[in-house]
């Protein structure tokens, strides 16, 4: 197609038809400023930020739903547009709680930025801020409306991303908010806590339920011993909270730093997940020779399994009874790690750093709780770990970098893989094909079930069988497979689903922005880091055989059943949480 | 119970695709003498034309004429659009916050009214006026607004 | 006063197909489904120099000329009959005078663009028009007008009734598709505009009731008799709504040319109690209200236009110098704030700063800079809004800062001349 001339600021610029004036000014280094648009979202044209002077038109045109026309003269830096822009952005913060200081995006908060660069210097008009009260009703996310702004994006993500439809709008004009169904708690609601919302609001409307302070109470606590576990995709995105490059491995300086604030031992989760795969690869093998349901699906996402439990509780029979390797940690830690190290388990506080809001009520599920205490009792995130680094003062790019301890800190580089989408898939290929082969795997690499895409599919050939796998992540993307599965149409073996876009990666609790460009570079960094792993495949992985061989004695043994696999809930009917 | 067959039957007739949200919703408040939508109600819905509740809810809460809080019997709307206001319409109101004994916005005890400020229904050439569920009453005065008052208590009875 | 458009209604029963036949009911449809190509029928209306009635004006046969050229197999036609603009109800007395005159129009426009199917989106609050309305698609339905091979032609066509439930900005169009696809009233950004991309993401055509009305007439007595109707930019006749305070409120066919002075005191029996005029707002709640020294404007799209305003729905409110402008902007700008459907930020979180500012005015504590906020954000809205809603809330706001500027500065000197605002502490007018 022919290419539109248009002058932008006295430049002439040739662009392809069906551009948008902001894509054309971000072609010449204009960079127009926006709120509510997302690059990895529908264009919205509401927060009127973006508004630009086209000559001859009436009124101003939002820039980002406005495509270009030859011709065009467009204007986006003049003082009738600045001013414009200033009382737009008045009239925004005239509905906005500004209590930047205490907000958990000061510093990181578009909004702030944008007031900071259209030179906001007097917000004007009165405030007509509505006292609503601030959603904590649940282990994972809050929800505090005196931020939001009405740019929608959350609604967009909850509905259209993730097919959950948790919230939406609420009322019109200026009552118009963003809420769930009779603006109840989102502990109320279908919400699968997958933190989604949280990593597109470009303000502090929407956040993780913060649990530091519990950690910092833990570590100065005489009487307990406290151990933690680093989550696959938390040590390829830490380093973005402290300006190093998107995909910096940061495994060693978090160990590092953990050490220095005193846990007693700086475990990793990839050890259960190695775990994971031995118990979950032989499930699905006595899946296939006994007849069991299949496909099977994995069970490792907290966000995935709330999800199939509200929306397709007919089909819990196909998950893999596997806990989460966050689980199985934890299930170890107050079993065989504390008769090794005779401790009693009531004393030991097992933390997890995980990349994820929905593993904050993991935790907390009934199925978790053995005996007197959880398997896991305090769950923070990636952001909540640059927190607590920010708040010791310990320059984090300063640390000489350590290893975890032994032994539940040693682990294969098919265990790093959890952490980005078709990871799981992956990993347990690896193990299955050797295992019941009795071969070597020579191409370990699984390429095509690498990526961002939401939805993969392979046929491997293993011994007699051909094996047919399928990996989505995202929940939309699931859900199509779900009804595939419904109507007996997905002719897979195995499945693995991971709530968010992009896997772990992109989870719920990780460093803001979190576009689609950050995640790929991110995935690029996990497969780095299985590189550079001197073993690769987990049935390798000698600690995992010598649980075995102390402890276990069989995967799907008798302790395995008791410690390491569990049960789900049909949610459909009530949708409330179970709490204390 | 007659509500939830009530509900099912009008979404099996009126149709279950999303698309018919709207027209179910009128339709199973006008099901309720309490003009509203219940919540038991707004599940049904739900579920039948397979939305998230929290849209079902974001729609019905959009809509002026529709309610998911109760109403009385009879919702009396005071127009307060620019032609019935250049007619008195603020007068028109009062009057009835007097005979009713409630503001604007509330419901009377016994449940048989409610009284709230609406936009135009094209009632203008018989301003000030007010509709009552289906029923415009026109060219009111202070006098005439006790008297229908009045008359709407007797014919609850 | 003239009769061209409303000549059936009060004339005919309006469910009676038979007298609705026999005063040439159908006529048009059948001209066109026999004689015409669909692209003939395009022309007529294009030669008829047609404008649409639903405020915006825009040229019907140009805009059934977008939607006939979109290749889609699938396409739809909307009669737009959520009539919300406050003093409007012209529509109204169309719906119930003779709905099939406006079904028929409805049909020929689905011919003409190539749809099978239509919509009618009819308010909430005109439970009569709805009932009407789905009678009459059964009649039709029962005597072959509407179904498959209409009239035995290679034509079929059906049509369901969806009602509106209490929302203004359902009148804009994109918000009326949005309504219809059973989602909140919220605007679509345009472009694409509906005759490209509309219900469904399918060409769509969207028409207003009284546009629709003249379809008919315009096909079966030729766009020739139509021209002789009207001034030279503005063809045929138009329903006005006039309310307020005037004796003969109601709606009336005028001719264009037509001055408004004409209107009020001729055709209206001019103001109730021999009071004087203020100012009159044509065009509903969202029009400009201008001061008797612009009542010889004539009824004319174009001499309007040269004044920056326009004839909108044709709705009239006459107001007699009873009003206190501040307490009518109030009134007008609340409207707005209710109606409002709060997706873009000017128009959401405009007009409560606009009222804020008036409530310190008419409660004695304004200021000139409350003047500025006033002006200040009525400008961004009119400016920078995602729909027409937004941007036409202001523009009474606009007016009446222009033609009364010192009645504001009177508040502001702690005077209200009209006595509405009693700043000595008894002001229980605004309530």
């Amino acid at each position: 197609m022919d290419k539109i001339s248009i002058i932008i600021d006295g430049k002439k610029v040739s662009v392809p038809p069906d551009t948008t004036i902001l894509e054309a000014a971000r072609k010449t280094q204009i960079n127009i400023p926006t709120l509510c648009y997302h690059p990895d979202q529908n264009v919205k044209g509401n927060c009127r930020v973006c508004i630009v002077e086209i000559a001859g038109a009436n009124g101003f045109a939002a820039a980002c739903c406005t495509t270009v026309k030859e011709g065009m003269e467009i204007k986006t830096n003049t003082i009738r547009i600045r001013e414009a822009r200033q009382m737009v952005l008045n009239l925004i913060l005239a509905n906005h709680n500004s209590q930047c200081l205490s907000c958990k995006r000061n510093g990181n908060c578009e909004l702030q930025t944008l007031s900071q660069e259209l030179n906001i210097e007097e917000e004007f008009l009165d405030k007509v801020v509505d006292l609503l009260p601030i959603d904590q009703s649940n282990f994972s996310i809050v929800r505090d409306q005196t931020k939001c702004i009405k740019c929608g994006r959350c609604i967009e993500v909850c509905n259209d991303v993730q097919g959950v439809g948790a919230i939406y709008n609420v009322n019109r004009s200026c009552d118009m908010k963003i809420a769930p169904a009779y603006e109840k708690g989102l502990s109320e609601v279908p919400c699968v806590y997958c933190g989604q919302c949280i990593n597109v609001c470009p303000v502090g409307a929407i956040y993780e339920k913060e649990d530091t302070k519990e950690v910092w109470r833990a570590l100065e606590d005489p009487n307990k011993h406290v151990v933690v576990q680093i989550a696959p995709a938390v040590r390829v995105v830490l380093g973005e909270e402290f300006g190093m490059e998107t995909g910096s491995i940061v495994t060693g300086k978090i160990v590092s730093f953990l050490k220095r604030i005193g846990f007693d031992k700086v475990f990793d989760t990839n050890f259960t997940a190695d775990l994971t795969i031995i118990e979950e690869g032989n499930e699905l093998l006595h899946r296939i020779k006994s007849g069991g349901k299949l496909p099977m699906l994995t069970s490792c996402s907290p966000g995935w399994i709330r999800y199939i439990e509200f929306f397709y509780p007919e089909l819990l029979q196909h998950l893999s009874t596997c806990k989460s390797p966050q689980q199985m940690f934890g299930a170890l830690v107050k079993s065989y790690y504390a008769e090794k190290m005779g401790l009693k388990p009531e004393d030991i506080v097992v933390v997890s750093i995980m990349p994820c809001t929905a593993k904050k009520t993991e935790a907390k599920r009934e199925e978790m709780h053995l005996n007197d205490y959880y398997d896991v009792d305090i769950v923070i995130t990636t952001r909540e770990l640059a927190k607590m680094v920010r708040e010791s003062r310990i320059q984090l790019r300063e640390l000489e970098e350590e290893d975890f301890d032994v032994p539940l800190g040693l682990s294969t580089g098919a265990a790093a893989v959890f952490g980005a989408t078709g990871g799981v898939m992956e990993a347990a290929l690896r193990t299955v094909y050797e295992v019941v082969t009795g071969d070597e795997l020579d191409k370990i690499d699984f390429k095509n079930l690498r990526g961002i895409a939401g939805f993969k599919e392979a046929t491997i050939p293993v011994g007699d069988l051909d094996v047919n796998v399928a990996v989505a992540n995202g929940l939309k993307n699931a859900k199509i497979l779900l009804d595939l599965i419904k109507e007996g149409k997905a002719n897979y073996h195995f499945i693995e689903i991971m709530c968010c876009p992009g896997g772990c990666i992109g989870g719920g609790g990780q460093p803001i922005p979190a576009t689609n460009s950050i995640k790929e570079k991110r995935i690029e960094a996990i497969y780095q880091v299985d590189l550079q792993s001197e073993l690769r495949k987990s049935h390798q992985n000698p600690a995992i055989k010598e649980l075995y061989e102390e402890f276990l004695i069989e995967p799907l043994g008798e302790k395995s059943h008791k410690l390491l696999h569990t049960h789900y809930i049909d949610r459909s009917k009530n949708n409330k949480d179970k709490r204390d | 119970m007659d509500l939830e067959n009530n509900t099912m039957e009008a979404i099996e007739k009126i149709g279950n695709t999303p698309d018919k949200l709207i027209e179910v919703l009128i339709q199973c408040q006008s099901l309720n003498q309490q003009n509203y939508i219940t919540e038991e109600q707004l599940n049904l819905i739900s579920k039948g034309l397979n939305i998230p509740l929290s849209k079902a809810y974001g729609v019905a809460s959009f809509y002026s004429m529709l309610s998911t809080s109760k109403k009385g019997k009879y919702v009396i709307q005071v127009c307060n659009s620019g032609p019935c206001y250049v007619n008195n319409s603020k007068t028109i109101a009062k009057a009835f916050q007097d005979a009713l004994g409630i503001s604007l916005g509330e419901v009377t005890a016994d449940g048989l009214f409610s009284l709230e400020y609406t936009s135009c229904f094209g009632g203008c050439q018989i301003a000030p006026a007010v509709k009552i569920n289906d029923m415009v009453y026109g060219n009111l005065t202070e006098e005439k607004v006790w008297q229908l008052v009045d008359s709407l208590r007797k014919e609850a009875v | 006063m003239k009769s061209f458009v409303s000549k059936l209604c009060g004339k005919i029963m309006p469910l009676s197909l038979k007298e609705y036949r026999e005063h040439g009911g159908f006529l048009g449809l059948e001209k066109a489904l026999f004689y015409m190509s669909p692209q003939e029928v395009i022309d007529e209306i294009k030669e008829s120099r047609l404008r649409g009635r639903g405020g915006a004006s825009f040229p019907t046969g140009v805009k059934w000329q977008l939607v006939a050229a979109e290749g889609d197999e699938e396409k739809y036609v909307v009669c737009n009959a959520d009539e919300g603009e406050p003093g409007t109800f012209k529509d109204k007395a169309l719906l119930e005078g003779c709905p099939f005159q406006v079904i028929e129009g409805l049909m020929i426009s689905a011919y003409a663009v190539g749809a099978y199917k239509g919509y009618i989106y009819i308010r909430g609050e005109y439970p009569n028009s709805i009932d009407l309305f789905k009678k009459a698609i059964n009649i039709l339905k029962k005597e072959g007008y509407l179904g498959e091979n209409i009239l035995g032609q290679n034509f079929s066509f059906d049509i369901e009734v969806r009602s509106g439930a209490g929302a203004y900005v359902c009148g804009e169009e994109t918000a009326l598709i949005e309504s219809i696809e059973g989602n909140s009233g919220s605007s679509r950004f345009k472009p694409p505009y509906p005759p490209n991309c509309g219900l469904w993401g399918k060409p769509t055509l969207v028409n207003n009731v009284e546009t629709l009305a003249n379809i008919p007439l315009i096909i079966s007595q030729g766009a020739e008799e139509f021209l002789k109707l009207g001034t030279k930019g503005s063809k045929g006749t138009k329903l006005i709504s006039v309310s307020g305070n005037v004796v003969n409120k109601g709606v009336f066919e005028v001719e264009f040319g037509i001055s408004l002075r004409e209107i009020i005191y001729d055709i209206c029996g001019g103001l109730e109690g021999n009071k004087k005029l203020k100012f009159i707002q044509v065009g509903g709640s969202s029009g400009a209200c201008l001061p008797e020294l612009l009542l010889d404007l004539e009824l004319d799209f174009d001499e309007f236009k040269k004044h920056n305003i326009g004839i909108g729905s044709g709705a009239i409110l006459v107001v007699d110098d009873s009003c206190c402008i501040l307490d009518f902007m109030r009134v007008t700008t609340e409207f707005f704030k209710h109606e409002s459907c709060g997706k873009c930020t000017t128009c959401r979180e405009g007009n409560r700063h606009i009222i804020k500012a008036i409530d310190r005015m008419i409660y004695g504590s304004g200021t000139e800079r409350d003047m500025q906020i006033i002006k200040d954000i009525a400008t961004i809205m009119r400016d920078s809004s995602l729909c027409g809603l937004g941007q036409a809330a202001p523009i009474p706001v606009l007016s009446l800062l222009k033609h009364f500027k010192d009645e504001f500065q009177e508040h502001i000197n702690g005077y209200c001349s009209t006595g509405v605002c009693n700043f000595k502490g008894e002001g229980k007018s605004h309530g």
